[in-house]
C-alpha cells in the first residue's frame, strides 16, 4: 500500500493531488476524499485568521500510525494525508484525507477512520484570531473524543 | 542530557519552547523536577496535559533515558 503524508504551509492543488495519489493503479475501484475548510466562525464569533502549529516529526509519525492502522482495517491501495500549518484564513483548506481503494465501503470507512483520530491523535494546535484582532486557543471538543468510541 | 518541549497553550503558559535538562527517571518524577523551576509550571499538573516520549505518547510511569526527547502538551485540535 502507498502512504503519503505531508505537513506544509503552502495550499495544496486537489485534482494534482489526486492524480499523484491514483498514480495508474487501475485496481483501484473507490476514491473516498475529506477536505477540511476554514470556517469563518466559532463559538459565535467571527473568526478573521488562524495559526495552526504543529511537532514537527511526531505529526508525520502519529498520522502514519493511523494511516497504518487504518489499512489493517480495510483493504486499501494508497492513501494521503496533507495538512497545512501555519496562517490560515476563512475558506482556505486545512486538511485533506484522501484513501483508495478497490470498492468504496473500504474507502468511506477507512477515509472516516483517519480523520477521527486525526483530529484526536496528531499533535496539531489551532489558535484563532476573532475580528476585534484578539486571538485564543481553540479548545477541544467533547464531540471529537466520542468520535473514536464508534471505531 | 534530555530534550523537553512544549507546544501551544503550554508552551505560551510556561514562556518556554524547550529546555535540555540532565535527567533520568520517569515521566511523573520529570513533571515533579520541572515543577520546581516556578509557580507557572503547576500548569504541567493539569489532567489534559499530554506526555510524549520519542514522539509516542506515554505513561506517568514511562521511564526516560538520556538522549530522550520528551514532550508536554495540551489536547490536541488539527483537522
Amino acid at each position: 500500500m502507498r502512504i503519503s503524508v505531508r505537513v506544509q504551509e503552502v495550499d495544496f492543488n486537489l485534482s494534482a493531488e489526486n492524480n499523484a495519489l491514483r498514480a495508474d493503479d487501475d485496481g483501484i475501484g473507490a476514491i473516498a476524499q475529506f477536505v477540511g475548510v476554514m470556517r469563518n466562525q466559532n463559538d459565535g464569533d467571527t473568526v478573521s485568521a488562524m495559526e495552526l502549529e504543529h511537532y514537527p516529526g511526531m505529526t508525520e509519525k502519529a498520522i502514519t500510525e493511523i494511516i497504518t492502522e487504518a489499512s489493517s482495517r480495510w483493504t486499501l491501495r494508497a492513501a494521503t494525508v496533507i495538512h497545512r500549518v501555519g496562517k490560515i484564513l476563512p475558506g482556505e483548506q486545512i486538511v485533506w484525507v484522501a484513501v483508495c481503494a478497490s470498492h468504496r465501503h473500504e474507502a468511506f470507512q477507512a477515509c472516516e477512520f483517519i480523520m477521527d483520530f486525526l483530529k484526536s491523535r496528531a499533535p496539531f494546535w489551532k489558535k484563532e484570531t476573532l475580528a476585534d484582532g484578539s486571538s485564543r486557543w481553540v479548545d477541544a471538543r467533547c464531540s471529537d473524543a466520542a468520535a473514536l468510541a464508534r471505531w | 542530557m534530555i530534550k523537553v518541549l512544549f507546544f501551544a497553550r503550554l508552551r505560551e503558559e510556561l514562556a518556554c519552547d524547550s529546555l535540555s535538562v540532565d535527567f533520568a527517571g520517569s515521566v511523573a518524577e520529570l513533571k515533579a523536577a520541572l515543577l520546581e523551576r516556578g509557580v507557572a509550571w503547576s500548569a504541567l499538573e493539569a489532567d489534559n496535559i499530554v506526555c510524549a516520549v520519542n514522539q509516542s505518547v506515554a505513561k506517568d510511569s514511562q521511564i526516560i533515558q538520556a538522549g530522550d526527547e520528551v514532550a508536554f502538551y495540551p489536547p490536541v485540535t488539527g483537522g
